[in-house]
C-alpha cells in the first residue's frame, strides 16, 4: 500500500542520514514497542522448538539438557527404519493420506460446481450454511456424533443394517474400517468448508464467457467443463501442492480420538505414535527424530509437487 | 433465461442431491439430539432415529450432577474467555505494526512467520519448552503457545492495510502521535475485524484438544473437550474413565449424546455470526496472502 503521505514525508531511507534514520525510528518508536510481544512469541514458541529439534541427534537426557547430552548423530534416524512397528506406522500414515487424497481432496471441487448450479439464491445460501457447519465442530464432538451413529447397540446405521437382516457390527472395534471412518469422517466436517474458496474462483470468472457460450449453444454442462473447470484449475492446483505438503500432517487429533486397542494395528499414524512413544514412554530424542522425518519429507513432497506443476501447468506456490 | 427440458431436469437432480447432502450434515446432529432426550430403552431397542423416544431430561440432570464435568466446563470458559482476549491483543500488536510501512524490517519478520507455517518442530521439543517454562498442568499451556495464529495475523495485517489512508492522514495533520492514532482512529475502525477474529479464536480454544492431551495431567485442569472424549469412549474397552461408575446407572448412550449436546450448544450459539462475517475475512485473506 502507497499511500502518499508515507511517501511525502522522508527521503528513501536508504539514502537518510543515521541521523535522520535514528530520528525516523524514534518518532514511530510505538510501533515497535508494541510489536515486541509478538515478536517474542514466534521467536520461543515457534523458534526455540525448532533449535531443540537437534535433540534428534543427541541422547537426550532430561537432568543434563541439550548442552549435556551425547551426541549420537543418524542413530535415531537408523533405529526408525529398523523398527518393524515403526514401518508399520509408516504405511499407515502414507496408505491415510492416500486415501484422504483421492477421496476427499475432489469432493470440494464437485460440490462447488453443483452449488454454483443451484439458481435460488435463498436455497443456495441455506445449503451453504449447513454444509459449512461441521467444520466448526471439534474432532472429538465429530467422533462423540461418529461414536453414536455407529454403535452396535443404539446406533442409527447398525439398525438400518438390522432392517436388511445384516448383524450388528462393531465398526470402531475392528481395525478393517478405521481408515474408512477417519477419511469419511474427514469429508463429512470439513469437504462444506473447502468449497467456500472454489465459490470464490468460480464468481471471479468473467460472465461473458458464458453469455458467449450460450449464444454458440452450448449447454450448462458443456459450459462447466469446458469454462468452469479449465478457469478454476489454478485455485485446484494451488489447493493441491498444499494438501500435498500435509500429506504426512493428517492431525494427531482427528485420529486419536477414535484410536483404541482392537483398531490401532491399522489406525496408528506418525502423530499419535509420537505422542504414545515420546510421551508416554519418554523417548524423547529418538520421537523428535521420528517428527523431523515427517517434517522434512513434507518439505520434500512440497517441493517436488511444485516443481512438477510449475514444468506441467506454470502454477505454482512460489 | 430458456431452459431445455434436459437442463431441467439437471436443475432438479442437482438441487435434490444437494438436499440430500445438506440433509446428511443435519441428520446425524439430530439424532444426536433425539438420542440424548431418549429413555435408555428407547435407545437400547433402537427406536430412536431423529425424534425423542420416551421424552426424559434425566440424561441432562445426571451430567450437570457430575462435578467433574462442571469443573471441565470451568476450564473451557478460562481457557476461551480471557484465552481469547490474549489472542485478540497479541495478534492485533504484531499485526499493526507489520501493516505499516514505517515499520522497518516487516518484510524479513513476515518471511520468518511464513516459515513457521510451513514448518513445525517436533512435539517433544515443544513440550520440553512447555515444561523449562513451567507451564505444565497450568492452563497457561493451552492458552500461551496457541496465542496467535499466523494465518490470523495475516487475515488481520490486510485487514489493517485496507483501513482507508485518508483517515490516517488527517489523524497526522491534526498531529496524532502513533497512540492516538491507534487508539482513537484504527481501533475503532476495526471493530468488526476483531469481533470476527475474536469469534474465530473462541471457537477454536472452545475445541482445544490435542494441548490439553498433551500437557496437562491433572484432573482438576483437564478442559471440557478431554472429559467428553473419556465419557464418550468410556466402554469401549474396559474403563479407562476414572470416574467409570457415572455411566453405569442411566443409559450410557443417552448420556453420551447428552454431553455431546453440551459441549457443542456454545458452537451453535456463536455460528450465526461466525457464518456471516468469517467467510468474507478468510477470502480477504487467503487472496491477499
Amino acid at each position: 500500500m502507497a499511500s502518499k503521505w508515507e511517501a511525502a514525508e522522508h527521503v528513501p531511507f536508504q539514502f537518510a542520514t543515521a541521523r535522520q534514520k535514528r530520528a525516523f525510528i524514534r518518532k514511530h518508536a510505538l510501533l515497535y514497542i508494541i510489536s515486541i510481544p509478538g515478536v517474542l512469541f514466534f521467536l520461543v514458541f515457534k523458534y526455540i522448538p525448532l533449535a531443540g529439534s537437534v535433540i534428534a541427534f543427541q541422547n537426550y537426557n532430561i537432568f543434563r539438557g541439550i548442552s549435556g547430552s551425547p551426541w549420537v548423530g543418524l542413530e535415531h534416524f537408523q533405529r526408525m527404519f529398523a523398527y518393524t512397528e515403526f514401518i508399520g506406522i509408516l504405511k499407515n500414515t502414507l496408505l491415510i493420506g492416500l486415501y484422504d487424497l483421492l477421496f476427499a481432496f475432489p469432493v470440494p471441487i464437485l460440490l462447488a460446481l453443483l452449488l454454483n448450479e443451484l439458481r435460488v439464491a435463498i436455497f443456495k445460501r441455506i445449503i451453504q450454511t449447513v454444509i459449512y457447519m461441521p467444520h466448526f465442530l471439534s474432532w472429538v464432538i465429530v467422533g462423540g456424533i461418529i461414536v453414536g451413529l455407529l454403535s452396535p447397540t443404539s446406533g442409527f446405521v447398525n439398525h438400518m443394517l438390522k432392517m436388511f437382516g445384516i448383524e450388528p457390527i462393531y465398526f470402531l472395534g475392528e481395525k478393517s474400517y478405521i481408515r474408512s471412518i477417519l477419511v469419511g469422517a474427514g469429508v463429512w466436517r470439513d469437504s462444506g468448508w473447502g468449497t467456500i474458496i472454489y465459490l470464490a474462483a468460480i464468481a471471479g470468472i468473467n460472465p461473458d464467457l458464458y453469455e458467449a457460450a450460450q449464444i454458440d449453444g452450448a449447454s450448462r454442462l458443456r459450459q462447466t467443463f469446458s469454462i468452469t473447470v479449465p478457469l478454476i484449475l489454478p485455485t485446484i492446483t494451488i489447493l493441491f501442492l498444499l494438501h500435498i505438503g500435509n500429506f504426512l500432517d493428517f492431525g494427531f487429533e482427528r485420529v486419536y480420538v477414535f484410536l483404541n486397542p482392537l483398531n490401532s494395528e491399522n489406525g496408528e499414524i506418525i502423530d499419535t505414535y509420537v505422542y504414545r512413544a515420546g510421551l508416554v514412554d519418554r523417548q524423547y530424542s529418538y520421537t523428535t527424530a521420528v517428527g523431523l522425518f515427517k517434517s522434512l519429507v513434507g518439505l520434500a513432497l512440497i517441493m517436488i509437487g511444485n516443481a512438477l506443476s510449475r514444468r506441467t501447468t506454470g502454477e505454482s506456490l512460489y | 433465461m430458456i431452459f431445455t427440458k434436459a437442463e431441467r431436469t439437471g436443475h432438479a437432480l442437482i438441487a435434490a442431491a444437494m438436499c440430500a447432502i445438506g440433509l446428511s450434515m443435519v441428520l446425524p446432529i439430530v439424532h444426536v439430539i433425539a438420542q440424548s432426550f431418549s429413555s435408555s430403552v428407547a435407545i437400547n431397542t433402537g427406536q430412536v432415529t431423529f425424534w425423542p423416544v420416551g421424552w426424559t431430561t434425566g440424561n441432562y440432570g445426571f451430567i450437570l450432577r457430575d462435578p467433574s464435568i462442571w469443573l471441565a466446563f470451568r476450564n473451557s470458559l478460562i481457557v476461551t474467555v480471557p484465552g481469547t482476549l490474549i489472542n485478540l491483543a497479541a495478534t492485533a500488536s504484531l499485526a499493526y505494526p507489520l501493516s505499516r510501512r514505517e515499520y522497518l524490517g516487516r518484510k524479513l519478520i513476515l518471511l520468518l512467520i511464513l516459515i513457521t507455517l510451513i514448518f513445525h518442530a517436533p512435539l517433544i521439543p515443544n513440550y520440553l519448552l512447555i515444561k523449562e517454562l513451567g507451564l505444565l498442568n497450568t492452563l497457561w499451556a493451552l492458552m500461551l503457545p496457541s496465542a496467535i495464529s499466523a494465518f490470523n495475523l495475516f487475515v488481520m495485517r490486510s485487514f489493517f492495510m485496507n483501513l482507508p489512508a485518508e483517515l490516517m492522514d488527517s489523524g497526522k495533520m491534526d498531529g496524532c502521535g502513533e497512540l492516538r492514532l491507534l487508539w482513537h482512529i484504527v481501533l475503532p475502525l476495526s471493530r468488526p475485524a476483531m469481533a470476527t477474529m475474536g469469534i474465530i479464536y473462541a471457537v477454536a480454544n472452545w475445541n482445544t484438544y490435542s494441548a490439553a492431551v498433551y500437557y496437562i495431567n491433572k484432573r482438576t485442569l483437564v478442559p471440557l473437550q478431554v472429559r467428553l472424549r473419556e465419557i464418550v469412549f468410556a466402554d469401549m474397552f474396559g474403563s479407562s474413565d476414572p470416574n467409570g461408575d457415572l455411566l453405569t446407572q442411566l443409559s450410557p448412550e443417552g448420556v453420551k449424546m447428552a454431553v455431546i449436546v453440551v459441549a457443542t450448544v456454545p458452537i451453535m450459539l456463536v455460528y450465526p455470526f461466525l457464518q456471516k462475517h468469517f467467510i468474507q475475512g478468510m477470502l480477504v485473506g487467503s487472496i491477499k496472502s
